[in-house]
């Protein structure tokens, strides 16, 4: 185990380092992948591109933003792949022509967090539905991410399921990260939907507990996609695909599910 | 960019000019928090400009310094630091501001005030003296002298509260901080900029953008006009 200090020095180093002894990478040896903080977060990405860096010589540069926004990027032609979670969002970006070869390559879950007093009495509701009708129902603060990433899409799709309208007294869209929505959440004492890691990685700083979790509904699987070529044919379409075709090897499965934070494994990689 | 620019601007307008229900509601939110912030502040911090330039105490040269280094504290520090105090377990916790507007003007009287009191100060001083001594030896009250005297540098004190006003509608990073940018309550003009940015949405943040243009092009005009009134006219 590091102290803090002196792994912070380490990082300090490694970085300048790495910024005066490496190479320029050629532009054909980028891959620029467009990603969701939590991926980036919960510091899974950290823990495996390098091995796939060593092995292929690629070179992949990560920007950390909301799945709305990593779409959008793609659709822009402005990165040479993408991985996000958000499947109705996804299958748009697929159907419409710019995204090709969605693979999924792992998944994790969402989870409810809440007071420890529970006051909208959620734990043991039957399905999350339910859940998320007890606390519009109560009405119990909930804090939403109103930012269009995918746990904000996953959010609205249950308040939709559940028949809930989002104008009750306590539903407040904060625009912010998962991190940060978390403080908030732990601040005003409110409900709130996060991804298991996320949850994991500020659990020591918050006063809050799982009030519901478990069942399909709350899945998050995780995709990467291809960029069409015939959109735009001067992307790094070589490296995207090699760096696609590393994710669903046995050994990058091996190192995702070996893969934790606090001692708790965060994603599970795919059967497939 | 895939949307060409002039349909987002396009766009940008017909949000303003259809009066979208979000758009002015962040408006409302950064004008309401922005006006009471600086009426709060304005007498106080002017008196305070007042003394600093018309007497003579000890300790004077320190507090003049140091609100002259109060004005450039970066506004995220004063976010920090109101965060801090009003976070559940902080000094002032039991208020339960954060998160609030109120929360939000805290932090903005913090950082217009300094602002307010040196610009003030410099306007004082540069008046000669005489005329406010002349005016107290003919027996004209405190309140009235003082009154006449804020008539005459009604330009450069108009000048301070604009900066003042335009330095705390325009930052972000205690906004953001204190407020957390929550729709319809904390959501001001420059933090919901910096989500619509994030977010990859560009209409909304140009129409906000447009709205500060404006706002920036009526005070200057605004002072433009008062300047030229106050300059004695060369004939």
């Amino acid at each position: 185990m590091f102290t803090k200090k002196s792994s912070a020095l380490l990082l300090a180093a490694s970085v300048l380092g790495s910024v005066a002894f490496s190479p320029v990478a050629l532009a054909d040896e980028i891959i620029k992948l467009a990603t969701t903080t939590s991926t980036e977060n919960s510091g899974l990405l950290g823990a495996i591109l390098p091995t796939f860096e060593k092995q292929s010589g690629f070179e992949v540069q990560v920007i950390a933003t909301g799945t709305g926004k990593a779409l959008k990027l793609a659709r822009q032609g402005d990165v040479d792949v993408v991985m996000t979670h958000a499947p109705a969002a996804e299958a748009k970006f697929v159907n419409e022509g710019y995204g090709i070869e969605p693979r999924g390559i792992m998944a994790n879950d969402f989870v409810v967090l809440g007071p420890k007093n529970d006051p909208a009495k959620i734990n043991g509701s039957k399905d999350v539905n339910q859940a998320f009708a007890k606390i519009a129902a109560k009405p119990a603060t909930f804090i939403s991410r109103g930012d269009n990433s995918g746990t904000n899409m996953k959010e609205l799709a249950i308040w939709n399921n559940a028949n809930v309208t989002t104008d009750f007294n306590g539903y407040t869209a904060v625009g912010q990260g998962m991190g940060k929505t978390l403080l908030m959440a732990n601040e005003l004492q409110a409900y709130t939907l996060t991804d298991r890691g996320t949850f994991v990685a500020y659990k020591a700083k918050l006063d809050l507990e799982i009030k519901f979790d478990g069942g399909e509904a709350l899945a998050n699987p995780y995709q990467i996609i291809l960029i069409n070529p015939k959109k735009y044919p001067d992307l790094n379409h070589k490296g995207a695909r090699a760096l696609s075709d590393w994710l669903v090897s046995p050994e990058a499965k091996k190192m995702i599910n070996n893969y934790k934070v606090q001692g708790e494994q965060l994603f599970k990689a795919s059967q497939k | 960019m895939s949307e060409g620019w002039l349909v987002l601007l396009q766009q940008a307008f017909s949000l303003l000019l259809s009066f979208d229900p979000e758009v002015w509601s962040i408006i409302n939110v950064s004008f309401s928090v922005s006006f009471a912030a600086l009426l709060i502040t304005l007498i106080p911090s002017i008196a305070l400009g007042f003394v600093l330039a018309f007497t003579q105490f000890r300790g004077r040269w320190l507090v003049t310094n140091l609100i002259q280094t109060l004005q450039s504290i970066p506004t995220v520090v004063i976010g920090l630091l109101v965060f801090l105090l009003l976070t559940r377990n902080g000094v002032l916790g039991d208020l339960k501001w954060l998160f609030t507007q109120k929360g939000m003007i805290l932090g903005q009287m913090l950082i217009c005030a300094p602002v307010l009191v040196a610009l003030s100060q410099a306007a004082f001083s540069s008046v000669d003296r005489r005329a406010w001594e002349t005016s107290r030896t003919l027996g004209v009250s405190w309140p009235s002298a003082v009154y006449v005297l804020c008539r005459e540098l009604r330009v450069p004190l108009l000048l301070a509260v604009i900066a003042a006003f335009s330095r705390i509608l325009t930052e972000v990073g205690c906004s953001m901080m204190v407020g957390g940018n929550i729709l319809n309550a904390t959501r001001n003009i420059p933090t919901a900029i910096a989500l619509e940015t994030s977010k990859g949405d560009f209409a909304q943040a140009i129409a906000l953008g447009l709205v500060l243009l404006i706002l920036a092009l009526i005070l200057n005009f605004t002072l433009g006009t008062l300047r030229g009134k106050a300059m004695p006219r060369s004939h």
